[in-house]
Protein backbone atom coordinates (compact mmCIF):
# COMPACT_ATOMS: atom_id res chain seq x y z
CA UNK A 1 0.00 0.00 0.00
CA UNK A 2 2.94 2.29 1.17
CA UNK A 3 4.96 3.71 -1.58
CA UNK A 4 8.36 2.90 -0.18
CA UNK A 5 8.92 -0.50 0.98
CA UNK A 6 11.71 -0.26 3.44
CA UNK A 7 10.74 2.56 6.69
CA UNK A 8 14.06 1.73 8.20
CA UNK A 9 15.42 5.95 7.40
CA UNK A 10 11.99 7.38 8.14
CA UNK A 11 11.67 5.91 10.99
CA UNK A 12 15.27 6.65 12.02
CA UNK A 13 14.31 10.28 11.35
CA UNK A 14 11.93 10.06 13.31
CA UNK A 15 13.21 8.61 16.43
CA UNK A 16 16.38 11.57 15.54
CA UNK A 17 13.99 14.16 15.77
CA UNK A 18 12.54 13.06 18.77
CA UNK A 19 15.87 12.84 20.85
CA UNK A 20 16.17 16.66 19.60
CA UNK A 21 12.79 17.27 20.70
CA UNK A 22 13.08 15.82 24.25
CA UNK A 23 16.64 16.78 24.92
CA UNK A 24 16.09 20.47 25.79
CA UNK A 25 13.17 18.88 28.02
CA UNK A 26 15.91 16.82 29.78
CA UNK A 27 18.05 19.93 29.99
CA UNK A 28 15.73 21.70 32.25
CA UNK A 29 15.11 18.46 34.42
CA UNK A 30 18.91 18.29 34.74
CA UNK A 31 19.28 22.05 35.63
CA UNK A 32 16.79 21.68 38.36
CA UNK A 33 18.67 18.86 39.97
CA UNK A 34 22.43 20.28 39.15
CA UNK A 35 23.99 21.37 42.49
CA UNK A 36 25.65 23.95 40.46
CA UNK A 37 23.82 27.43 39.71
CA UNK A 38 24.92 27.10 35.84
CA UNK A 39 24.84 23.84 33.68
CA UNK A 40 28.18 22.95 32.75
CA UNK A 41 29.95 19.96 31.95
CA UNK A 42 31.24 17.90 33.45
CA UNK A 43 28.39 17.93 36.17
CA UNK A 44 29.57 18.85 39.68
CA UNK A 45 26.76 16.98 41.74
CA UNK A 46 23.33 16.11 41.97
CA UNK A 47 20.81 17.05 44.35
CA UNK A 48 17.14 17.97 44.93
CA UNK A 49 18.13 21.14 47.23
CA UNK A 50 16.64 23.24 44.39
CA UNK A 51 12.97 21.72 45.40
CA UNK A 52 13.50 21.78 49.00
CA UNK A 53 14.08 25.45 48.61
CA UNK A 54 11.53 26.65 46.09
CA UNK A 55 8.89 26.04 49.28
CA UNK A 56 10.34 28.24 51.40
CA UNK A 57 10.21 31.31 48.70
CA UNK A 58 6.69 33.17 49.35
CA UNK A 59 7.10 35.60 46.22
CA UNK A 60 7.71 32.37 44.14
CA UNK A 61 4.61 30.04 45.39
CA UNK A 62 2.64 33.54 45.81
CA UNK A 63 2.93 33.63 42.01
CA UNK A 64 2.02 29.82 41.18
CA UNK A 65 -0.79 30.69 43.52
CA UNK A 66 -2.12 33.23 40.95
CA UNK A 67 -1.42 31.60 37.70
CA UNK A 68 -3.48 29.03 39.48
CA UNK A 69 -6.55 30.94 40.22
CA UNK A 70 -6.11 32.70 37.06
CA UNK A 71 -6.39 29.61 34.57
CA UNK A 72 -8.88 28.38 37.00
CA UNK A 73 -11.30 31.31 36.66
CA UNK A 74 -10.15 31.90 32.89
CA UNK A 75 -11.22 28.52 32.07
CA UNK A 76 -14.46 27.70 34.13
CA UNK A 77 -15.93 31.65 32.26
CA UNK A 78 -13.84 30.14 28.14
CA UNK A 79 -16.02 27.27 28.86
CA UNK A 80 -19.24 28.78 29.87
CA UNK A 81 -18.94 31.21 26.88
CA UNK A 82 -17.75 28.76 24.69
CA UNK A 83 -20.42 26.09 25.24
CA UNK A 84 -22.75 29.15 24.86
CA UNK A 85 -21.46 30.04 21.35
CA UNK A 86 -21.50 26.40 20.34
CA UNK A 87 -24.76 25.92 21.47
CA UNK A 88 -25.89 28.80 18.96
CA UNK A 89 -23.15 28.41 16.08
CA UNK A 90 -24.80 24.41 15.34
CA UNK A 91 -28.39 25.26 16.52
CA UNK A 92 -29.62 28.28 15.66
CA UNK A 93 -29.75 30.37 12.38
CA UNK A 94 -29.53 33.92 13.64
CA UNK A 95 -28.50 37.32 11.64
CA UNK A 96 -25.48 38.31 13.90
CA UNK A 97 -24.14 34.45 14.08
CA UNK A 98 -21.53 35.56 11.27
CA UNK A 99 -20.24 38.51 13.73
CA UNK A 100 -20.38 36.45 16.81
CA UNK A 101 -18.75 33.34 15.50
CA UNK A 102 -15.66 35.95 14.01
CA UNK A 103 -15.74 37.47 17.17
CA UNK A 104 -15.05 34.04 19.09
CA UNK A 105 -12.85 32.58 16.70
CA UNK A 106 -10.77 36.02 15.66
CA UNK A 107 -8.54 35.80 19.24
CA UNK A 108 -6.96 32.58 17.45
CA UNK A 109 -5.62 34.80 14.87
CA UNK A 110 -4.98 38.16 16.51
CA UNK A 111 -1.52 37.97 16.86
CA UNK A 112 -1.18 38.35 21.08
CA UNK A 113 1.39 41.94 21.10
CA UNK A 114 -2.07 43.31 19.42
CA UNK A 115 -4.34 41.93 21.56
CA UNK A 116 -2.50 42.95 24.66
CA UNK A 117 -2.02 46.76 23.80
CA UNK A 118 -5.84 46.72 22.93
CA UNK A 119 -6.59 45.58 26.13
CA UNK A 120 -4.14 47.53 27.59
CA UNK A 121 -5.71 50.82 26.24
CA UNK A 122 -9.07 49.63 27.45
CA UNK A 123 -8.32 49.13 30.44
CA UNK A 124 -6.20 52.03 30.97
CA UNK A 125 -8.94 54.49 29.45
CA UNK A 126 -11.52 52.65 32.06
CA UNK A 127 -8.95 53.56 34.72
CA UNK A 128 -8.83 49.97 35.85
CA UNK A 129 -5.94 48.73 37.48
CA UNK A 130 -4.21 45.82 36.08
CA UNK A 131 -4.23 42.79 38.22
CA UNK A 132 -5.06 39.04 38.28
CA UNK A 133 -8.66 40.09 37.22
CA UNK A 134 -7.28 41.80 33.72
CA UNK A 135 -5.36 38.73 32.72
CA UNK A 136 -8.12 36.33 33.66
CA UNK A 137 -10.26 38.59 31.27
CA UNK A 138 -8.00 38.19 28.69
CA UNK A 139 -7.49 34.81 28.77
CA UNK A 140 -10.67 33.93 28.67
CA UNK A 141 -11.06 35.74 25.27
CA UNK A 142 -8.09 33.32 23.78
CA UNK A 143 -8.92 29.91 25.51
CA UNK A 144 -13.00 30.25 24.01
CA UNK A 145 -11.51 29.46 20.26
CA UNK A 146 -10.45 26.14 21.67
CA UNK A 147 -13.31 25.79 23.67
CA UNK A 148 -15.75 26.69 20.84
CA UNK A 149 -13.64 24.14 18.41
CA UNK A 150 -13.80 21.08 20.57
CA UNK A 151 -16.98 21.19 22.12
CA UNK A 152 -18.46 22.66 18.36
CA UNK A 153 -17.13 19.32 16.80
CA UNK A 154 -18.70 17.04 19.52
CA UNK A 155 -21.98 18.89 18.91
CA UNK A 156 -22.03 18.10 14.91
CA UNK A 157 -21.12 14.66 15.57
CA UNK A 158 -24.36 13.39 17.33
CA UNK A 159 -27.72 13.09 15.91
CA UNK A 160 -30.26 16.48 16.26
CA UNK A 161 -33.02 14.51 16.08
CA UNK A 162 -32.73 13.17 19.14
CA UNK A 163 -33.56 16.85 20.54
CA UNK A 164 -36.63 16.80 18.32
CA UNK A 165 -37.69 13.50 19.73
CA UNK A 166 -37.07 14.86 22.97
CA UNK A 167 -39.45 17.82 22.32
CA UNK A 168 -41.62 15.65 20.53
CA UNK A 169 -42.21 14.01 23.99
CA UNK A 170 -43.27 16.75 25.55
CA UNK A 171 -39.75 18.46 27.32
CA UNK A 172 -39.17 22.38 26.40
CA UNK A 173 -36.28 23.35 25.11
CA UNK A 174 -33.83 24.50 28.39
CA UNK A 175 -35.16 20.80 29.66
CA UNK A 176 -33.81 19.51 26.54
CA UNK A 177 -30.78 20.99 26.73
CA UNK A 178 -29.93 20.33 30.64
CA UNK A 179 -31.24 16.77 30.33
CA UNK A 180 -29.93 15.70 26.27
CA UNK A 181 -27.56 18.11 24.82
CA UNK A 182 -25.32 18.97 27.92
CA UNK A 183 -24.58 15.12 28.58
CA UNK A 184 -24.10 14.60 25.38
CA UNK A 185 -21.28 17.23 25.17
CA UNK A 186 -20.26 16.94 28.45
CA UNK A 187 -16.88 15.06 28.14
CA UNK A 188 -15.84 17.79 25.27
CA UNK A 189 -17.10 20.49 27.96
CA UNK A 190 -14.36 18.69 30.49
CA UNK A 191 -11.52 18.18 27.86
CA UNK A 192 -12.38 22.25 26.46
CA UNK A 193 -11.80 22.98 30.14
CA UNK A 194 -8.77 21.13 30.76
CA UNK A 195 -7.41 22.48 27.68
CA UNK A 196 -8.36 26.52 28.35
CA UNK A 197 -7.07 25.80 31.77
CA UNK A 198 -2.91 24.82 29.69
CA UNK A 199 -3.66 27.68 27.97
CA UNK A 200 -3.87 30.24 30.67
CA UNK A 201 -1.88 28.47 32.98
CA UNK A 202 1.78 29.54 31.56
CA UNK A 203 0.33 32.10 28.99
CA UNK A 204 3.09 35.31 29.17
CA UNK A 205 2.54 37.15 26.50
CA UNK A 206 -0.78 38.44 27.54
CA UNK A 207 0.30 38.17 31.40
CA UNK A 208 3.60 40.82 31.07
CA UNK A 209 1.46 43.59 29.53
CA UNK A 210 -1.66 43.11 31.95
CA UNK A 211 -0.50 41.43 35.15
CA UNK A 212 0.92 44.47 36.88
CA UNK A 213 1.77 44.29 40.57
CA UNK A 214 0.07 40.67 40.76
CA UNK A 215 2.49 38.48 38.44
CA UNK A 216 1.79 34.90 37.52
CA UNK A 217 4.28 32.58 37.58
CA UNK A 218 5.58 32.93 33.58
CA UNK A 219 5.42 36.83 34.37
CA UNK A 220 7.38 36.33 37.35
CA UNK A 221 9.92 34.02 36.18
CA UNK A 222 10.69 36.15 33.75
CA UNK A 223 11.35 39.19 36.49
CA UNK A 224 13.66 37.09 38.09
CA UNK A 225 15.78 36.08 34.77
CA UNK A 226 18.75 38.29 36.33
CA UNK A 227 19.23 36.33 39.05
CA UNK A 228 21.43 33.87 37.72
CA UNK A 229 21.36 32.25 41.18
CA UNK A 230 17.43 32.27 41.42
CA UNK A 231 17.19 30.22 38.31
CA UNK A 232 17.41 26.47 39.33
CA UNK A 233 14.70 27.28 41.83
CA UNK A 234 12.46 29.00 39.23
CA UNK A 235 12.95 26.21 36.78
CA UNK A 236 12.60 23.25 39.72
CA UNK A 237 8.93 24.70 40.00
CA UNK A 238 8.78 24.94 36.51
CA UNK A 239 9.47 21.11 35.91
CA UNK A 240 7.04 20.63 38.50
CA UNK A 241 4.08 22.39 36.67
CA UNK A 242 5.28 21.17 33.18
CA UNK A 243 4.15 17.70 34.82
CA UNK A 244 1.42 18.91 35.85
CA UNK A 245 -0.10 20.48 32.91
CA UNK A 246 0.84 17.52 30.92
CA UNK A 247 -1.16 15.22 32.71
CA UNK A 248 -4.11 17.68 32.46
CA UNK A 249 -3.57 17.76 28.69
CA UNK A 250 -3.63 14.17 28.24
CA UNK A 251 -6.02 13.59 30.15
CA UNK A 252 -7.96 16.12 28.44
CA UNK A 253 -7.24 14.39 25.22
CA UNK A 254 -8.28 10.90 26.53
CA UNK A 255 -11.92 12.38 27.43
CA UNK A 256 -12.03 14.09 24.52
CA UNK A 257 -11.40 10.86 22.41
CA UNK A 258 -14.31 9.20 24.25
CA UNK A 259 -17.55 8.31 22.18
CA UNK B 1 -41.69 29.92 22.48
CA UNK B 2 -38.90 28.75 24.84
CA UNK B 3 -36.29 28.32 22.03
CA UNK B 4 -36.22 32.08 21.94
CA UNK B 5 -36.49 32.62 25.51
CA UNK B 6 -33.16 29.88 25.70
CA UNK B 7 -31.51 31.69 22.46
CA UNK B 8 -31.14 35.21 24.43
CA UNK B 9 -30.13 33.49 27.58
CA UNK B 10 -27.06 31.60 25.44
CA UNK B 11 -26.74 35.14 23.43
CA UNK B 12 -26.33 37.45 25.56
CA UNK B 13 -23.36 36.66 28.07
CA UNK B 14 -20.84 35.83 25.14
CA UNK B 15 -21.87 38.88 23.14
CA UNK B 16 -21.35 40.72 25.58
CA UNK B 17 -17.68 39.49 26.60
CA UNK B 18 -16.45 39.34 23.82
CA UNK B 19 -17.65 42.52 22.76
CA UNK B 20 -16.27 44.41 25.82
CA UNK B 21 -12.86 42.59 25.75
CA UNK B 22 -12.26 41.58 22.25
CA UNK B 23 -13.82 43.85 20.06
CA UNK B 24 -14.01 47.26 21.65
CA UNK B 25 -10.41 47.00 22.54
CA UNK B 26 -9.56 46.71 19.21
CA UNK B 27 -11.53 49.68 18.30
CA UNK B 28 -10.12 51.48 20.67
CA UNK B 29 -6.60 50.55 19.49
CA UNK B 30 -7.92 51.92 16.12
CA UNK B 31 -9.44 55.14 17.75
CA UNK B 32 -6.21 55.98 19.39
CA UNK B 33 -3.85 55.27 16.26
CA UNK B 34 -5.90 58.10 14.77
CA UNK B 35 -4.35 60.69 17.74
CA UNK B 36 -1.79 63.38 17.04
CA UNK B 37 -0.22 62.81 20.82
CA UNK B 38 -1.37 62.05 24.33
CA UNK B 39 -2.24 64.60 25.87
CA UNK B 40 -5.55 64.80 27.35
CA UNK B 41 -8.29 62.59 28.60
CA UNK B 42 -9.45 59.77 26.11
CA UNK B 43 -12.95 60.98 26.26
CA UNK B 44 -12.64 64.48 25.11
CA UNK B 45 -12.96 64.35 21.43
CA UNK B 46 -9.92 65.05 19.70
CA UNK B 47 -9.03 65.89 15.89
CA UNK B 48 -8.52 62.58 13.86
CA UNK B 49 -5.25 62.99 12.25
CA UNK B 50 -2.82 61.21 10.38
CA UNK B 51 0.36 61.93 12.08
CA UNK B 52 1.48 58.57 13.09
CA UNK B 53 0.50 56.85 10.30
CA UNK B 54 2.47 59.29 7.76
CA UNK B 55 5.38 59.13 10.41
CA UNK B 56 5.59 55.14 10.58
CA UNK B 57 5.46 55.29 6.44
CA UNK B 58 7.97 57.93 6.52
CA UNK B 59 10.44 55.54 8.61
CA UNK B 60 12.30 53.21 6.94
CA UNK B 61 13.56 51.36 9.67
CA UNK B 62 10.32 50.33 10.80
CA UNK B 63 9.36 48.82 7.87
CA UNK B 64 12.76 47.12 7.39
CA UNK B 65 12.05 45.67 10.49
CA UNK B 66 8.43 44.16 9.36
CA UNK B 67 10.46 42.81 6.15
CA UNK B 68 12.78 40.83 8.58
CA UNK B 69 10.44 39.30 10.76
CA UNK B 70 8.22 38.25 7.75
CA UNK B 71 11.05 37.13 6.74
CA UNK B 72 12.13 34.99 9.84
CA UNK B 73 8.64 33.72 10.04
CA UNK B 74 9.21 32.44 6.48
CA UNK B 75 12.50 30.70 7.12
CA UNK B 76 10.87 29.30 9.86
CA UNK B 77 7.50 28.07 8.79
CA UNK B 78 9.03 26.81 5.63
CA UNK B 79 11.98 25.27 7.20
CA UNK B 80 9.63 23.55 10.18
CA UNK B 81 7.00 22.05 7.58
CA UNK B 82 10.18 20.04 5.24
CA UNK B 83 11.40 19.06 8.58
CA UNK B 84 7.79 17.96 9.91
CA UNK B 85 6.87 16.32 6.40
CA UNK B 86 8.60 13.16 6.56
CA UNK B 87 7.73 12.76 10.36
CA UNK B 88 4.18 13.07 9.35
CA UNK B 89 4.56 10.64 6.37
CA UNK B 90 5.97 8.13 8.74
CA UNK B 91 3.79 8.54 11.10
CA UNK B 92 0.72 8.39 8.45
CA UNK B 93 1.84 5.52 6.35
CA UNK B 94 4.49 3.34 9.07
CA UNK B 95 3.24 3.67 12.34
CA UNK B 96 0.48 1.43 11.85
CA UNK B 97 -1.06 0.04 15.38
CA UNK B 98 1.09 2.35 17.25
CA UNK B 99 0.90 5.31 15.12
CA UNK B 100 -1.63 6.97 18.04
CA UNK B 101 1.56 6.33 20.72
CA UNK B 102 3.96 7.96 18.34
CA UNK B 103 1.97 11.02 17.90
CA UNK B 104 1.36 11.33 21.17
CA UNK B 105 5.25 11.34 21.72
CA UNK B 106 5.62 13.84 19.13
CA UNK B 107 2.94 16.00 21.01
CA UNK B 108 4.45 15.75 24.21
CA UNK B 109 7.23 18.42 24.09
CA UNK B 110 4.14 20.87 21.77
CA UNK B 111 1.93 20.56 25.24
CA UNK B 112 4.48 21.57 27.88
CA UNK B 113 5.21 24.81 28.80
CA UNK B 114 6.03 27.01 25.61
CA UNK B 115 8.06 29.42 27.68
CA UNK B 116 9.93 26.86 29.20
CA UNK B 117 11.17 25.08 26.33
CA UNK B 118 12.37 28.61 24.93
CA UNK B 119 14.20 29.02 28.42
CA UNK B 120 15.72 25.57 27.59
CA UNK B 121 16.94 27.12 24.70
CA UNK B 122 18.64 29.82 26.53
CA UNK B 123 20.12 27.53 28.84
CA UNK B 124 21.67 25.46 25.95
CA UNK B 125 22.89 28.85 23.91
CA UNK B 126 24.36 30.61 26.10
CA UNK B 127 28.31 31.70 27.03
CA UNK B 128 27.92 29.41 30.40
CA UNK B 129 25.23 27.40 28.57
CA UNK B 130 25.30 23.63 27.53
CA UNK B 131 25.93 23.69 23.83
CA UNK B 132 29.40 26.05 24.85
CA UNK B 133 30.40 23.86 28.23
CA UNK B 134 30.41 20.51 26.15
CA UNK B 135 32.22 21.58 23.93
CA UNK B 136 34.80 23.33 25.61
CA UNK B 137 35.12 20.42 28.15
CA UNK B 138 35.29 17.93 24.95
CA UNK B 139 38.34 20.69 23.58
CA UNK B 140 36.27 21.46 20.45
CA UNK B 141 36.92 25.32 21.48
CA UNK B 142 38.84 26.93 23.70
CA UNK B 143 36.87 29.85 24.38
CA UNK B 144 32.83 29.84 24.44
CA UNK B 145 30.88 30.63 21.50
CA UNK B 146 29.37 34.37 22.22
CA UNK B 147 27.92 34.14 18.55
CA UNK B 148 25.03 31.27 19.85
CA UNK B 149 22.63 33.51 21.71
CA UNK B 150 21.21 36.93 21.44
CA UNK B 151 20.33 37.20 17.50
CA UNK B 152 18.48 36.36 14.92
CA UNK B 153 19.52 32.80 14.55
CA UNK B 154 18.97 32.12 18.07
CA UNK B 155 15.11 33.21 17.61
CA UNK B 156 14.88 31.43 14.86
CA UNK B 157 16.23 28.04 15.32
CA UNK B 158 14.07 28.01 18.86
CA UNK B 159 11.04 28.73 17.04
CA UNK B 160 11.72 25.80 14.43
CA UNK B 161 12.21 23.70 17.75
CA UNK B 162 9.11 25.08 18.84
CA UNK B 163 6.69 24.72 15.90
CA UNK B 164 7.87 21.29 14.64
CA UNK B 165 5.04 19.40 16.71
CA UNK B 166 2.49 21.28 15.63
CA UNK B 167 3.24 21.64 12.14
CA UNK B 168 2.86 18.08 11.45
CA UNK B 169 -0.84 17.72 12.40
CA UNK B 170 -2.27 19.69 9.25
CA UNK B 171 0.33 17.22 7.09
CA UNK B 172 -0.58 13.76 8.97
CA UNK B 173 -4.44 15.06 8.68
CA UNK B 174 -4.05 15.42 4.79
CA UNK B 175 -2.21 12.45 4.20
CA UNK B 176 -4.28 10.77 5.92
CA UNK B 177 -7.40 11.64 3.58
CA UNK B 178 -5.57 10.25 0.66
CA UNK B 179 -7.56 7.24 -0.54
CA UNK B 180 -5.09 4.24 -0.01
CA UNK B 181 -6.33 2.90 -3.78
CA UNK B 182 -4.57 5.26 -5.77
CA UNK B 183 -1.64 3.96 -4.85
CA UNK B 184 -2.71 0.66 -5.99
CA UNK B 185 -3.93 1.87 -8.89
CA UNK B 186 -0.21 3.44 -9.54
CA UNK B 187 1.65 0.72 -8.71
CA UNK B 188 -0.56 -1.41 -11.26
CA UNK B 189 -0.14 1.06 -13.84
CA UNK B 190 4.13 0.66 -13.08
CA UNK B 191 4.55 4.36 -11.27
CA UNK B 192 7.97 3.69 -9.70
CA UNK B 193 7.80 4.84 -6.11
CA UNK B 194 9.37 7.92 -6.66
CA UNK B 195 6.77 9.03 -9.31
CA UNK B 196 4.07 7.74 -7.36
CA UNK B 197 5.15 10.39 -4.54
CA UNK B 198 5.24 13.38 -6.54
CA UNK B 199 3.14 12.63 -8.53
CA UNK B 200 0.08 11.49 -6.15
CA UNK B 201 1.10 11.78 -2.63
CA UNK B 202 2.82 15.23 -2.40
CA UNK B 203 0.20 17.30 -4.79
CA UNK B 204 -2.97 15.35 -2.68
CA UNK B 205 -1.11 16.26 0.24
CA UNK B 206 -0.31 20.22 -0.71
CA UNK B 207 -3.57 21.95 1.13
CA UNK B 208 -1.96 20.41 4.54
CA UNK B 209 1.46 21.70 3.55
CA UNK B 210 -0.01 25.13 3.19
CA UNK B 211 -2.50 24.82 6.24
CA UNK B 212 0.78 24.02 8.25
CA UNK B 213 2.49 27.03 6.64
CA UNK B 214 -0.10 29.87 7.13
CA UNK B 215 -0.56 28.08 11.04
CA UNK B 216 3.11 28.64 11.52
CA UNK B 217 3.81 31.87 9.87
CA UNK B 218 1.05 33.91 11.09
CA UNK B 219 1.41 34.06 14.62
CA UNK B 220 5.73 34.03 14.18
CA UNK B 221 5.36 37.27 12.57
CA UNK B 222 3.64 38.43 15.56
CA UNK B 223 5.82 37.08 17.82
CA UNK B 224 7.75 38.92 21.07
CA UNK B 225 8.20 36.43 23.57
CA UNK B 226 11.23 34.72 22.09
CA UNK B 227 12.96 37.05 20.46
CA UNK B 228 12.51 38.91 23.92
CA UNK B 229 14.11 35.72 25.71
CA UNK B 230 16.55 34.54 23.50
CA UNK B 231 16.62 37.11 20.49
CA UNK B 232 18.13 40.02 22.74
CA UNK B 233 18.83 43.64 20.93
CA UNK B 234 19.83 42.11 17.94
CA UNK B 235 17.39 39.56 17.40
CA UNK B 236 14.43 42.10 17.86
CA UNK B 237 11.40 41.31 15.77
CA UNK B 238 8.23 43.81 14.72
CA UNK B 239 6.22 42.44 17.71
CA UNK B 240 9.42 43.92 20.28
CA UNK B 241 8.81 47.50 18.84
CA UNK B 242 5.14 47.23 19.45
CA UNK B 243 6.09 46.10 22.84
CA UNK B 244 8.47 49.44 23.21
CA UNK B 245 6.25 51.84 22.22
CA UNK B 246 3.70 50.83 25.15
CA UNK B 247 6.55 50.31 27.91
CA UNK B 248 9.80 51.98 27.39
CA UNK B 249 8.85 54.64 24.96
CA UNK B 250 5.33 55.03 26.43
CA UNK B 251 4.62 56.26 22.80
CA UNK B 252 0.78 54.79 22.34
CA UNK B 253 -0.69 56.66 19.45
CA UNK B 254 2.46 55.27 17.52
CA UNK B 255 2.16 52.02 19.09
CA UNK B 256 -1.26 51.54 18.01
CA UNK B 257 -0.80 52.45 14.35
CA UNK B 258 2.14 50.09 14.44
CA UNK B 259 -0.41 47.36 15.90
CA UNK B 260 -2.81 48.34 13.15
CA UNK B 261 -0.27 47.25 10.63
CA UNK B 262 0.46 44.52 11.93
CA UNK B 263 -2.94 43.53 12.49
CA UNK B 264 -4.18 44.53 8.67
CA UNK B 265 -0.97 42.20 7.66
CA UNK B 266 -2.51 39.55 9.64
CA UNK B 267 -6.30 39.42 8.22
CA UNK B 268 -4.69 39.38 4.53
CA UNK B 269 -2.69 36.52 5.12
CA UNK B 270 -5.63 34.79 6.76
CA UNK B 271 -8.02 35.97 3.81
CA UNK B 272 -5.11 34.56 1.32
CA UNK B 273 -4.91 31.32 3.53
CA UNK B 274 -8.51 30.56 3.32
CA UNK B 275 -8.46 31.21 0.05
CA UNK B 276 -5.83 29.06 -0.99
CA UNK B 277 -7.10 26.14 1.44
CA UNK B 278 -10.42 24.97 2.89
CA UNK B 279 -9.90 25.36 6.61
CA UNK B 280 -12.68 23.61 8.14
CA UNK B 281 -10.59 20.36 6.75
CA UNK B 282 -8.17 20.95 9.43
CA UNK B 283 -10.41 22.24 12.56
CA UNK B 284 -10.42 18.77 14.07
Amino acid sequence: MTTFRNSFPLKSYYFGLIALLYLPIAVLFLFSINSNTFLSFPLQGLTLNWYEKLFASDALLRSARNSLVVALGSSLAATLLGTMVSLLMMRYQFRSKGLLVAMAVLPLIVPYIVLAVALLLLFSVLKIDRSLLTVGVAHTVVALPYVLLIVASRLAGFDINIEDAAMDLGANYPTTLRRIVIPMIAPAMVSAWLTAFTVSFDEFALALFLAGTQPTFPVYLYGQLRFASRLPIMIALAVLMMIGTLTLVLIAERVRRVK
Amino acid sequence: MDRRATFWFLYFPPLLWLGAFFLIPLLLMVAYSFRADMHGSFFQLWQPSLAQYEKLIATGSYWRLLGVSSLMAMVISVTAVILSYPIAYFLAFYGRERAGFYLVLLLVPFWTSYLLRVMAWKIMLGTEGVINSFLIYTHVIQQPLTALLYNRNAVILTLIYVWIPFVTLPILAALQRIDISLFEAAADLGARPIHQFLRITLPLSLPGVFAAFFMVFIPTVGEYVTPLLVGGSRGSMYGNIIQDFFTKAANWPFGSAMSMVMLLGTLIMVGLATRLINLRDFLE
